[in-house]
């Protein structure tokens, strides 16, 4: 019974939808919540899973391979050889100088040169899962720091293939042994694998331009969605073999391949199929990363394995802040950067066991290597919030009071938090009517960008108290959150409502259950950021279709009133229902309500504006 | 006492002297209450409804505007198209305003010589204000000499302080007037 399919899952999915909501809701993130679903559902707290752990791993890492295409579908060609400095400037010194800091040290304690050098090479590597995750989950992909931190992780990825292909150079026992775990073409001639690893690429580019969107093509007229969903596996699923069987990271070659999709028609739909995939692969990934912490080993050699860990942990950590520190990354930004990427990554477990096989390191060691590796990667989630929750903010401050002049001129009457797309439309039309605005925002770099151009801007968490202080928030008469994340606001609306009552507060909202929650609040000013875009696109809608443009203006302006009419309705009747029903369901219900509510009311019927009807009708 | 309600169009109420000493001078009178149009519905989009019923718990209405080409600013012809609705305003059931008193309180850049036969514009004010007059009319109001306050780009003090005082007396005056307005029944055939 405990070993049979429905167990399992039900184990691992049961860990997942229990550990995670939690670690989530005290800001841990999700990584964090998986991996200590992991643990507590591991061989050495409820044992559920056992030896198995590590063969879920592996099955699992496709979930990178996945999140691999993924990014490679978001980046256009153009886009990644704008990239190509980063990432061999900032990547390529990232790999040797860890590799080579890690190597001499290894020597130093005594090592053999070549397990120096696998150990070394294994522990330049980050954790590509993680570090993506973590930054996708908190939007910082577009900042400096993701951006240098994605071209380090792609490097990595490049920096795979020779390091595999060295490990055997560096066994000392018959290379013979270890074709099992090797490519097919193994036992070939040099010359023959690098041409069959040109040959492989070249197929893929190949494929992704004149295969794979006719094949989408094909079977999107079939209109079945499932069968959409099962080429975009067999895509996906198809590569990495290929590259597999060349001794090619899967994960670099489906990178490629998304790159090469980037322009096709059918991205968004690849990437609407494969998202759940990823993010149910990734999960898994980390919980059996979780699982596989051998804390037997960690409590018998405490004080070795933290140690190890600690110091590997911050060796990596001021090499990526050199780093950093050249490629001219401000300070926040930098430690976002050097910490996110401190730690040893799920690739180290397979050059481990690769080495293990080959006989370079002993079992002994190897073990060590992996809880080391495995403790590295538990402890990254748990750095990333330190630094976000103790650092950065003096971090922050530090930047914001950097400037006298600030606190001395005059306070704005306004305070604006978030200059990204959304708020920097607001801010630049006010600023353009002749009021300027207090910014605050939490990216450094743009940060000091709007100040070279004269804003008065803060940088931060626009959720402390003593930065919305500093920035006035006492004096002004009204703040404008841009912020895009409905939790972010809800937290700011709080800290406002309950030390600044006087101050008007104009809210961004994603939509109707957010606005309902600031509504809850009592907020009264709430703009739902797609209703104004989406009203005036089914104006235009009506104009093309041949309805005379000021009837339509006037149709679309009486629905807007309706719309933000009936959200005021139908939150007082909310609460009579359930209070949990699921999110999904009561948006229908929600729009199931509107609907039947314009039905009655036709707008277009009730409009006698201009109409001569009635008295033709009346006179007549 | 009767209420008063000004409706106010003007498109730049910021940058005019002569309409703000005027709206200054009532603004704070009871029994009076403003409708400023273009703060109100800068997109058009008037509130019918609630003008109706503003319209209908008032016994004197002031439509109170500059001249512009001979006319009212757009939103009062705006107001007036959507807000006098048939069956409302006028037409065989068109009761609800009946009896009630309009006056036009209107600001021009020419001096008050100007609108004459022989003047500048070639015709009286009230010329230019028939179609108010006559909207009035076909609404079954009374419709009232119009207070008219000429030349604003030349006014100086003295004579605007006088204007302004004016326009507040004949509101007082009209507010405790003591003509009572009663509702006849609906007559027959009346159409724009």
């Amino acid at each position: 019974m405990e070993n049979s399919f429905l167990f399992q899952a039900i184990i691992y999915l049961g860990a997942a939808v229990i550990c995670v909501p939690i670690a989530k809701k005290l800001g841990l993130g999700s990584v964090l919540g998986y991996l200590i679903a992991g643990i507590v559902i591991g061989p050495y707290l409820m044992g559920f899973i056992g030896e198995e752990g590590e063969d879920i791993m592996h099955f699992a890492e496709f979930g990178v391979v996945m999140m691999l295409f993924l990014i490679g579908l978001e980046l256009e060609p153009a886009h990644l050889w704008k990239m190509k400095t980063m990432i061999l400037k900032v990547g390529l010194s990232q790999v040797l100088i860890t590799a080579l800091v890690f190597f001499g040290i290894a020597l130093a304690l005594g090592l053999p040169w070549h397990m120096a050098l696998a150990i070394g090479m294994a522990l330049s590597l980050s954790s590509t899962a993680i570090v993506l995750q973590s930054l996708k989950e908190k939007n910082l992909m577009d900042t400096l720091a993701g951006k240098h931190s994605f071209a380090v992780l792609l490097m990595q990825d490049i920096a795979v293939i020779p390091i595999l292909a060295l490990m055997p150079l560096l066994a000392l026992t018959d290379l013979g042994t270890v074709s099992e775990h090797g490519s097919l073409f193994d036992g070939l001639a040099p010359w023959i694998q690098t041409l069959s690893v040109v040959a492989a690429v070249g197929v893929v580019i190949l494929l992704g331009k004149f295969a794979v969107e006719p094949l989408l093509r094909m079977v999107s007229r079939t209109r079945l969605r499932e069968l959409f969903s099962a080429s975009a596996l067999l895509i996906v699923i198809g590569i990495a073999f290929l590259m597999e069987a060349v001794g090619l990271s899967p994960a670099l070659g489906t990178f490629l391949a998304g790159v090469i999709l980037a322009n096709s028609a059918f991205k968004h739909e690849l990437e609407a199929d494969l998202e759940p995939f990823k993010g149910l692969l990734l999960g898994l990934f980390f919980i059996a990363v979780g699982a596989s912490i051998n804390f037997e080993l960690i409590f018998g050699n405490a004080a070795m394995v933290i140690g190890l860990t600690f110091g590997i942990m911050l060796l990596k950590g001021l090499v990526l802040f050199g780093i950093g520190k050249n490629a001219k990354l401000s300070l926040d930004q930098n430690l976002l950067f050097s910490i996110g990427l401190a730690q040893i990554g799920e690739f180290a477990f397979v050059v481990f066991s690769f080495t293990l096989q080959l006989g370079i390191l002993d079992r002994g060691t190897t073990d060590l290597m992996m809880a080391t590796t495995a403790l590295s990667m538990t402890l990254t989630p748990i750095f990333n919030l330190m630094n976000e929750q103790l650092l950065l903010p003096r971090v922050g401050v530090k930047e914001s009071t950097a400037l006298p002049d600030d606190e001395i001129d005059e306070k704005n009457q306004v305070i604006l938090v978030g200059f990204s797309h959304y708020g920097s439309t607001v801010g630049r039309f006010l600023r353009a009517s002749g009021v300027s605005a207090t910014i605050l925002d939490h990216d450094a770099d743009r940060v000091d960008l709007l100040r070279k151009m004269g804003f008065r801007v803060f940088y931060g968490d626009a959720t402390r108290l003593d930065l919305l202080e500093s920035a006035g928030a006492a004096e002004a008469r009204l703040l404008i959150s841009a912020i895009d994340s409905p939790e972010t606001n809800l937290a700011l609306v709080e800290t406002l409502q309950k030390h600044f009552p006087n101050l008007e507060l104009m809210i961004r909202s994603r939509n109707r259950a957010d606005a309902y929650e600031l509504m809850e609040m009592g907020v009264e000013n709430i703009y739902r950021e797609h209703l104004d875009t989406s009203i005036r696109m089914g104006k235009d809608a009506l104009i093309k279709l041949g309805k005379r443009a000021h009837t339509v203006q006037r149709l679309a302006q009486n629905f807007q009133k309706y719309d933000e009419a009936s959200l005021r309705e139908l939150v007082k009747v909310k609460d009579d229902q359930q209070q949990y029903i699921s999110m999904v369901r009561r948006q229908i219900e929600m729009q199931e309500q509107l609907l039947t509510g314009e039905m009655k009311r036709r707008f277009s019927v009730n409009d006698h504006a201009w109409d001569s009807e009635a008295i033709k009708k009346e006179i007549g | 006492m009767k209420q008063i309600l000004i409706i106010l169009a003007h498109p730049k109420f910021e940058h005019s002297v002569v309409n703000r000493a005027l709206i200054d001078a009532v603004k704070n009178l009871e029994g009076v209450r403003i409708q400023d149009l273009y703060e109100l519905y800068p997109d058009f989009n008037i509130d019918v409804q609630r003008e109706q019923e503003l319209l209908f718990g008032s016994e004197v209405l002031v439509w109170h505007h500059p001249l512009y080409w001979y006319s009212a600013p757009p939103l009062l012809k705006q107001w007036i198209d959507l807000v006098l609705e048939f069956g409302w305003a006028y037409g065989p059931r068109g009761i609800y305003l009946s009896n009630k008193l309009v006056l036009s309180a209107v600001t021009s850049g020419g001096p008050q010589e100007s609108y004459s036969a022989h003047g500048k514009h070639g015709h009286t004010f009230g010329d230019f204000l028939l179609p108010f007059a006559q909207t009035a009319k076909l609404c079954r109001m009374q419709y009232l000499p119009f207070f008219h306050v000429g030349g604003t780009h030349k006014i100086n003090a003295k004579e605007l302080d006088e204007a302004a005082s004016q326009y507040r007396n004949l509101l007082i005056a009209l507010r405790d007037s003591t003509s009572v307005a009663t509702h006849p029944t609906p007559s027959s055939n009346s159409q724009p």
